[in-house]
């Protein structure tokens, strides 16, 4: 087996474990929280032979273990049970939901890495400047307030005073495009309607900037960091000794080591955005995940909040996963030997 | 004390992040003598005054029953400093002490500590703490819990790393060599190296405790009304833009400037303390 190999296994192995840890985590805070999930769900007007029966059903008299050992074995069967709040499977919630959210924080994290990164590289390259500075300040900021109030103020400022893009939604309403995967870019290509394409497109760019904002100033400033340690290093005096042009000596022999701190920063960022994006979608009205799990939160419906943070939480194992096993293709002493896997 | 002055004159934006956070906490502290609508931190109506612009003498304008939205920012900086204070004083010495224990013990302890510490760590910390607010009642207290619920593990995490790396320097090991007894070890030799990373971590996180409040009070899971709080105030705003934009951009500025200013001073004091990032 090859080292490559063998770390995939070894995380897919972890993750499941922690996965599992999630799911006996929420679930635990679900059921020990006071109040009755059943009758809250049929209302004070309910019977009290109608509460018991929904108990009955739902499994709510048997001991905690029992209820997990129910949940699980419907997991299997990828089942979530029944939102009391829609009336309709939890997985249906989710996967009708799921796609706008995804959409939104796909582009921001390719939003994260094509402004963050080139920002710390110009910043490290330039350090001591007042470019390094203006990034720096930058960067700071953006880390500095919630994605909602920049999603407020970008709001204000690009789709009131300066109506540059739409204030909210994802796309007109004049575009009827066929639901196939739910995702607008991929729906409306395969509608060959590239006019709701770009509009779908113009209605993305500030909730996902909003978003990415706080990603794209930390990855500016760990990448900087880095690379500014790295200029220090013997062989970036030897590169400039041999005179090559500063440019080829910050984007290769500076940039490359700090890669890996960064990108391992942008997998948490992910994960940061993954909940931030509830937060966007609120402003923007996005029709995503963030109404429905608000929703369902505040109805106490168990099985939507179980199964909503298990997804999201699944989605944000995968992620990690991916972002080590770049890591792992692109860094030689983990490509290349075992002991580094551990 | 003399290079901690020699690095805040060198960095005029530390300096910046020092008047900032005094401000902020001044005007906190002393709320009671510096807003000039003391009494409108609470259900207050003065319908002669409401949704007014900013001018004299409501600088920052007034909400939709006419309250000060100044004297509210600072009743509103009362409630997320003491949140952020309490948060930590709870999730550090946890976070720390699992940290610690995991790093230095190694084996079954270690892998049973960190699995837990991940479990946490993989749920987005908004959305854990979201899902906690929502299933228990959303008051202060229960805020500051579901806050410090996520908090701990980031504590776990950087101490477990730094304690890895110290137990095999030469002065743990002299000290196990004297027979030093494990407790002895963790708390009176690795501890005290962790000290300056932990410090450096608190100061900015106090922000970002402020922030995470800021965004569960802006969904309606946290505190509740009349009392002031930043990110209700901005949701509630938001419903007026753009007219009434300052309902939402004071309280919006409000809670960047706290959060830039513990940022700004957390970079200075890893200066200070000579604290790798």
């Amino acid at each position: 087996m090859s080292p490559v190999t063998r770390l995939i296994l070894k995380r897919l192995g972890m993750s499941l474990i922690v996965l599992v840890g999630v799911s006996m985590l929420i679930f635990t805070i679900a059921r020990v929280i006071p109040g009755d999930p059943a009758r809250i769900a049929l209302g004070p007007n309910a019977t009290a032979e109608q509460v018991e029966a929904l108990r009955q059903r739902l499994h709510l008299d048997e001991p905690l273990p029992v209820q997990y050992g129910y949940f699980i074995r419907d997991l299997a069967q990828g089942d979530l049970g029944i939102s009391l709040y829609t009336n309709r499977p939890v997985t249906a919630d989710i996967a009708q939901f799921l796609p706008a959210t995804l959409e939104l924080i796909f582009v921001a994290g390719a939003m994260m890495i094509l402004i963050g990164l080139p920002l710390g590289v110009i910043s490290a390259r330039y350090r001591g400047t007042w470019v390094d500075n203006a990034v720096r300040v930058a960067s700071l900021l953006g880390v500095s307030a919630p994605s909602f109030v920049w999603a407020v103020i970008l709001m204000l400022l690009f789709a009131f005073f300066l109506p540059l893009f739409p204030i909210a939604g994802r796309i007109a309403d004049s575009y009827a495009i066929p639901h196939v995967t739910g995702f607008l870019f991929i729906d409306t290509l395969l509608a060959g309607n590239l006019a709701a394409f770009s509009n779908a497109a113009w209605h993305i760019v500030l909730p996902a900037f909003a978003l990415a904002l706080s990603g794209i100033g930390q990855a500016a400033r760990l990448t900087r960091s880095n690379m500014v340690e790295t200029y220090d290093r013997p062989f970036i005096e030897m590169a400039q000794s041999y005179g090559f042009p500063e440019r080829r000596i910050a984007n290769r022999y500076a940039f490359r080591p700090s890669m890996i701190p960064s990108l391992t920063i942008i997998g948490l960022d992910f994960a940061a955005m993954l909940g931030n994006a509830f937060l966007v979608e609120a402003v923007f009205a996005w029709p995503g995940l963030s109404r429905y799990g608000v929703a369902v939160i505040l109805r106490k419906d168990l099985n939507a909040i179980v199964g909503t943070v298990l997804i999201i939480s699944a989605m944000f194992l995968i992620v990690n996963i991916i972002v080590d096993l770049v890591i792992a293709f692109i860094n030689p002493r983990i490509r290349l030997s075992q002991r580094a896997a551990a | 004390m003399k290079r901690t002055a020699a690095i805040l004159i060198a960095n005029p934006l530390s300096a910046f992040g020092v008047l900032l956070i005094a401000a902020v906490v001044l005007g906190a502290v002393f709320a009671d003598f510096i807003a000039p609508f003391p009494e409108h931190r609470g259900a207050v109506v003065d319908f002669a005054n409401f949704n007014r612009a900013p001018g004299w003498p409501y600088i920052f304008g007034t909400d939709l029953v006419g309250r000060d939205l100044f004297s509210r920012i600072l009743y509103a900086y009362r409630i997320s400093l003491l949140l952020g204070v309490v948060v930590l004083a709870i999730a550090v010495p946890i976070g720390v002490t699992i940290g610690l224990f995991a790093g230095y013990l190694g084996g079954w302890a270690e892998y049973v500590l960190m699995r837990i510490t991940d479990v946490f760590l993989s749920i987005p910390p908004l959305v854990l703490a979201m899902s906690m607010m929502g299933l228990l009642e959303p008051t202060l207290t229960n805020g500051m819990l579901a806050v410090t619920a996520m908090w701990w593990p980031w504590y776990t995490r950087l101490v477990y790393n730094l304690t890895r790396g110290e137990k095999e320097e030469g002065y743990v090991l002299a000290a196990e060599i004297i027979g030093a007894s494990r407790l002895h070890v963790i708390f009176r030799e690795i501890l005290p190296n962790c000290v300056p990373s932990i410090l450096t971590k608190m100061t900015l996180d106090l922000g970002f405790v402020i922030l995470i409040a800021s965004s569960l009070s802006f969904l309606g899971l946290g505190v509740q009304p009349p009392t002031p709080d930043l990110g209700s105030m901005v949701a509630d705003g938001a419903k007026y833009l753009p007219d009434s934009w300052w309902l939402t951009v004071f309280p919006g500025l409000a809670i960047l400037v706290a959060v830039f200013g513990f940022n700004l001073l957390g970079d200075a004091l890893r200066e200070i303390l000579g604290v790798d990032q």
